[in-house]
């Protein structure tokens, strides 16, 4: 790695097993990472191979090809699982004062949150839409493609110290409520109101992969995109913009922006700061 | 040093870090010729650091949003809770991924990915603070060919910084903050 690291990095040998592993995870799995920023890509899959004890990726390759194991382990590397309960509360707060007097219009509303981890965001939307009134009449859309993330998503179980800094963030939010009334304790876990994922639909679904499958008023795509290339970006926003009802609306993470976006001019600013679009009539 | 100007400046800063900043980051001048990525640790959100140091630079300063192009005459301060790192295409790249040393953003994590994209054509400056982020980094910035600058830790704020990037660096040059601003300004000179 020491000597290799010059600049241009053409025919750099870890770069090419990079490149090949990634061919080789889509081939065989379908899985397909080869669009991934690549910083952040490289970084993760150093890590995998040092924690998992590889001395090199052609090694990680050749397990991973002929060890369908060692790709659910790959993924907890490839896929980065970070969230929040109520991340940016001042996004939640937009979406409540700003956002939901228009979702109050439509009898009916289906919302998809794509890149769901471990569901700390589904939990954050059913807490805000039921406290708004709107739960009802919502069927959420959960989506991620790590199965192993959607599998504690649908179980709505997190460690009881996470809970301090969820609580905090759902007041920021302009919570109605207190964050205690959605949950009961077990030993260490915070176990969620079951009532609160009556209308999720938590499906495998990637957004590099795979092709729009309804139409809903709002989509919640946060700190996933920042994980992709430009290129794969564009067909990401593509999918949301032909996904989104004339003005539903697209809300991002605090540090993504649509300002690069090929489909840029399909969607306006509607709360600026919070990087919550709305889809322009096509 | 060899006096021509690197493509990219990359800054960490921890414990004392507004205070050394201030005492370089003002001094340049608008047309400064190199883009210059920070990375503090404070407990406050980086935002309001960004702010302030707006208010009082002739540089712009801004904290990026993803894929946005590094461009020169422009201070990049890492968004709270983000990575900071650069692609090789020049563009920044930020990830939530777990924080490094208990630190998101981390030192490290810039200086790593700045090593790669920018090789020799990259100067570092690790400032004053009471951890260890950033001396891994820095000594991959030395093994592709950039320099490292250090505040001398004789004087540094919190000495633990500098000074375990200079146990790791073997060319690292200690250097008051003065000097480091000095620097700094003969880059944009040349
Ligand atoms: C950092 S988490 C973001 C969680 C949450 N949205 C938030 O902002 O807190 C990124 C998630 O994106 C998922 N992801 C990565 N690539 C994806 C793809 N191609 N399609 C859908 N989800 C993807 C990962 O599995 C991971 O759960």
């Amino acid at each position: 790695m020491d000597a290799a690291v010059t600049n241009p990095p053409a025919g750099n040998v870890e770069d090419i097993e990079i490149q090949l592993l990634l061919e080789a995870l889509f081939l065989r799995y379908h899985y397909d990472f080869r669009h991934y920023a690549r910083t952040s890509i490289r970084r993760r899959l150093r890590q995998a191979r040092d924690q998992l004890g590889f001395p090199n990726f052609s090694a990680m390759q050749e397990e991973v090809l002929h060890d369908e194991d060692m790709l659910s382990r790959l993924l907890d590397y490839l896929t980065v699982q970070v969230s929040e309960m109520f991340r940016d509360p001042s996004y939640f707060l937009a979406l409540r004062e700003k956002v939901v007097p228009h979702l109050r219009t439509y009898p009916s509303l289906k919302i998809w949150i794509a890149g769901c981890s471990h569901g700390e965001e589904v939990h954050s939307f059913a807490i805000l839409l039921h406290e708004e009134g709107l739960l009802d009449r919502t069927i959420i859309y959960a989506s991620d493609i790590n199965p192993a993330a959607l599998e504690i998503a649908r179980s709505g179980i997190y460690p009881l110290d996470r809970i301090a800094t969820f609580s905090r963030n759902h007041q920021l939010a302009g919570g109605k409520s207190s964050l205690a009334d959605y949950y009961t304790t077990a030993y260490d876990r915070a176990v969620f109101d079951k009532k609160l994922r009556a209308k999720v639909v938590f499906s495998d679904h990637s957004l590099v992969t795979d092709e729009v499958f309804t139409e809903c008023q709002l989509v919640s795509c946060r700190n996933v995109m920042i994980y992709f290339d430009r290129p794969l970006q564009d067909r990401a926003v593509g999918l949301f913009r032909d996904s989104l009802t004339r003005r539903g609306f697209l809300g991002l993470g605090s540090k993504e922006t649509l300002r690069f976006s090929e489909h840029a001019d399909s969607f306006t600013d509607f709360v600026r700061e919070e990087k919550i679009y709305q889809r322009t009539d096509a | 040093m060899t006096g021509a100007a690197p493509r990219a400046i990359v800054i960490g800063a921890s414990a004392g870090a507004v205070q050394a900043l201030s005492d370089i980051l003002p001094r340049l001048p608008a047309d400064y010729p190199v883009p210059i990525l920070v990375v503090v640790h404070v407990p406050a959100a980086p935002s309001g650091l960004t702010r302030l140091f707006a208010a009082k630079c002739a540089v712009a300063v801004v904290e990026p949003d993803d894929k946005e192009r590094i461009a020169p005459g422009t201070v990049y301060f890492a968004p709270p809770a983000y990575h900071l790192m650069v692609e090789r295409e020049g563009t920044i790249a930020l990830s939530t991924d777990e924080p490094v040393l208990f630190s998101r953003p981390s030192i490290d994590v810039l200086f790593e990915s700045a090593a790669e994209s920018f090789g020799p054509e990259l100067l570092a400056v690790v400032l004053t603070g009471a951890n260890e982020d950033g001396a891994r980094g820095a000594a991959l910035i030395e093994q592709a060919g950039g320099s490292v600058l250090v505040e001398d830790p004789a004087s540094a704020y919190a000495a633990t910084m500098p000074a375990a990037a200079l146990a790791r660096c073997a060319d690292a040059r200690a250097l008051s903050l003065d000097s480091i601003a000095d620097h700094l300004l003969g880059l944009g000179a040349a």
